[in-house]
């Protein structure tokens, strides 16, 4: 048996003629040629509403032959948050993770600038609001690219039959179904007014004086609608003006018309308060309104989600905008970008607010008068108004305008909701006034 | 000279032995193999608790941009913080007035136990356990129900006396006696468990010596099971007192530190510092507060522990 001796001569061209071939060689392009993607998504608390970013997402990988992985990562406990601070710090995770309204500029050096994203998404389905460039954008950059599911208003969801029989005033005509508002009436003391009224009758307003979000939402769109500011746009403290004084006054005599046990409230206390029917009025975006369709359906049929009361310096909303964040380590940027245009498409933002039955808000203009909102029931037209549709009123967030950074810890820590609880328990003023400005110079810290 | 090959090749041959013996030998010692032993764990412990820590010490001597160091820098920003000082204070509130009750519901549950007949008191010690071996996190979830500010269990059944309704947490005193409540609740099993253990272990001989001289039940606590106690009670204490100081999830889940950060303590206000207002640094920092306070206790409690051993 003889065996052929491989010379140095022919190792040397063989290697050269396959390496001529493989580079030469047309591409073909396999099941996932063009790489991986993670991302990190918010896990909906609609059921079923994450089947519709799964189903885009693998719409997408299929068509663009990559290899696509979802986690759904909770916000229960601030696991979200977690998971951010942990990829932020090991600079390692997922390539796309959702982020939700001070993240991105909390974590701006390390995402990588989306406007080619941004831009001609805004340029196909209309303008962005305010807080979406105040929370999105640092410098002209995009910072994050705005995301429909999980954004939300968290407006006044109200009780027909409650708010007509004990403050006589009826909602659906304030705000009818398929018009623009008439609610030139709905302003801080006649909505004053029907907190007293509606606590008299047994059914307190649901507001809580708690430090989670929607107290502290709330708390941000009454301080807002009086003009009171805590730390202006350039950073400076402005505790101790009037605005502040009259917002503080307002929600002294306020507390006095809400359950008692406010103050140890959480997220999950104003949706309780409503769906047991022990509430009128409450602030949320159409979650509990949702949950009450299965839970109690007479509560349900009874609930109308509407525009925020004015006040002396107009009329703004809570808004909490989500974002997509493209962490700047990420090792397939240009697929992630693809894919976030692709979950930017009009088409795209149609299934998200179909599929959360209309709980997620688009960030843009011409989005906001999708079939879903008119359509869901009961009562026919109750969501109609949810997405600002007339644009009556300011999406805005508490603790702006002060910078993001220094917004975020006054929103974190809850100062707003704490100065109205000090100041209705009995502290003075000034007292009040000089403990919050106190904490403000303190988040000033860089 | 062949003399003195030989001999060179011997003297050789017995430093190889030598060597190879004493390799050996330290193979051989219990210190050797009880540190290979240990090694693992102590790889682990590096890893999982050294590193964590010293890392803590890195982040908690940068700026809030994590760009620059700054030395004590945020220790002195705490330091002049009036919600700062208020975590100290609740901090130890909350640690002292737990551990005490902990310590004496154990003390006496631990008396209960030990005097029910050896037949029945497995199960009494397996029911009395149930409270420790449950996640906290989920126990306090029914804590949360049974306090819950709208439809408290606890609220209903004092409405049936014409009591209440009680504001469990949203009302500042209440609110910290709810989560040390919880807490003692939880945590009163271990110390019954140890204290059981030691009141096993003081010979009977000693009572019934007492019980001849004339001693009252009060006098053979204090003269015979507290001295033979001691130990126990000092490290059980000490060991007690690191946990419920780091206690995080009774707190988190309860109040969330509030109302008004009335029950916040340092777990709590370093997750909400560091974590939800994205200061890490200053999160670090207010976990480190604890060393300190923690490092003077345990002296203290060991010092005394030492000084017994020896008098013993």
């Amino acid at each position: 048996m003889s065996r052929k001796k491989l010379t140095r001569r022919q190792f040397v061209a063989a290697t050269a003629m396959s390496s001529a071939a493989l580079i030469t060689a047309p591409y073909v392009r396999g099941a996932y040629a063009a790489g991986k993607l993670s991302i990190g998504f918010w896990d909906h608390w609609v059921p079923g509403a994450n089947d519709s970013s799964r189903a885009l997402v693998n719409e997408w990988a299929a068509k663009e032959k990559v290899e696509v992985s979802i986690d759904y990562i909770t916000s229960n406990n601030k696991k979200i948050e977690l998971t951010v601070a942990a990829e932020a710090q090991a600079k390692s995770g997922h390539d796309i993770l959702q982020m939700y309204t001070w993240w991105p500029h909390a974590y701006a050096e390390q995402l990588e600038p989306v406007n080619d994203v941004v831009e001609p998404a805004i340029k196909q389905n209309g303008e962005v609001n305010g807080t979406v460039k105040y929370l999105g954008q640092a410098a002209g950059k995009w910072l994050a690219v705005p995301a429909t599911p999980g954004s939300q208003i968290k407006g006044p969801c109200t009780r027909i039959d409650l708010m007509k029989k004990y403050a006589g005033i009826d909602i659906q005509e304030l705000y009818p179904a398929g018009a623009p508002p008439k609610a030139d009436s709905w302003n801080m003391e006649t909505f004053l007014k029907a907190a007293e009224a509606c606590q008299k009758g047994g059914f307190a307003f649901g507001i809580g004086l708690g430090e989670t979000t929607d107290s502290v939402d709330t708390a941000g769109a009454i301080f807002q609608s009086f003009g009171a500011e805590l730390v202006n746009a350039k950073g400076e403290p402005t505790v101790k003006t009037d605005q502040v004084r009259q917002a503080l006054e307002y929600y002294k005599k306020l507390i006095a018309f809400l359950p008692p046990d406010a103050p140890s409230w959480d997220d999950a206390s104003n949706n309780k308060w409503l769906i047991s029917g022990r509430g009128a009025l409450i602030m949320n975006p159409p979650s509990a309104w949702a949950v009450a369709k299965r839970d109690a359906p007479q509560v349900a049929e009874q609930c109308w989600t509407h525009g925020f009361p004015s006040g002396p310096k107009g009329r703004f909303a809570p808004y909490l905008p989500y974002y997509w964040g493209l962490w700047n380590f990420s090792k397939n940027k240009e697929a992630a970008k693809s894919l976030l245009t692709h979950l930017s498409q009009a088409s795209s933002i149609e299934k998200f607010v179909s599929a959360s039955g209309g709980y997620d808000l688009p960030a843009y203009a011409k989005m906001t008068t999708l079939k879903t909102w008119a359509e869901v029931e009961p009562p026919k037209g109750t969501l109609y108004h949810y997405p600002n549709p007339h644009n009556h009123q300011t999406l805005s967030i508490a603790a702006s305008p002060a910078p993001p950074k220094i917004a975020q810890q006054i929103y974190a820590q809850a100062i707003l909701t704490k100065m109205a609880l000090r100041f209705a328990q009995g502290e003075k003023m000034e007292t009040t006034l000089a403990w919050a400005e106190g904490e403000c110079e303190g988040f000033m810290r860089t | 000279m062949a003399d003195v090959v030989v001999q060179h090749a011997r003297a050789a041959r017995t430093t190889s032995a030598r060597k190879g013996g004493s390799l050996h030998n330290a193979l051989r010692r219990k210190s050797t193999v009880a540190f290979f032993l240990t090694l693992p764990l102590i790889l682990l412990i590096a890893l999982f608790v050294l590193y964590p820590a010293l890392f803590s010490i890195h982040l908690a001597s940068l700026n809030k941009s994590m760009q620059k160091f700054v030395g004590f820098g945020n220790f002195t920003f705490l330091f002049k913080r009036e919600t700062f000082w208020m975590v100290v204070k609740q901090s130890c509130i909350f640690a002292v007035t737990a551990v005490f009750f902990k310590a004496l519901i154990g003390f006496i549950v631990a008396h209960f136990v030990h005097n029910i007949p050896a037949k029945g008191q497995r199960k009494w010690r397996g029911m009395l356990l149930v409270p420790w071996v449950i996640p906290p996190a989920m126990s306090t979830l029914a804590w949360l129900w049974l306090f819950d500010p709208s439809y408290s269990a606890f609220n209903y059944t004092l409405s049936l006396f014409g009591i209440g309704p009680i504001n469990w947490l949203g009302d500042a005193a209440w609110a910290r006696f709810s989560v040390i409540l919880v807490n003692v609740w939880y945590g009163a099993p271990f110390f019954l468990i140890m204290y059981l253990a030691a009141l096993k272990s003081v010979p009977d001989q000693l009572y019934e010596a007492a019980a001849i001289d004339g001693a009252n039940w009060w006098q053979k606590i204090w003269f015979i099971t507290l001295p033979m106690m001691r130990n126990i009670i000092a490290i059980t204490t000490l060991f007690s007192l690191i946990v419920t100081f780091a206690n995080f999830d009774i707190v988190r889940i309860l109040t969330s530190g509030g109302p008004l950060d009335q029950t916040q303590i340092f777990a709590t206000y370093a997750f909400r510092v560091g974590i939800e207002s994205n200061d890490i640094p200053l999160g670090a920092s207010v976990s480190l507060f604890m060393v300190p306070i923690l490092a003077v206790a345990a002296i203290f409690i060991l010092r005394d522990v030492n000084k017994r051993g020896n008098e013993s």
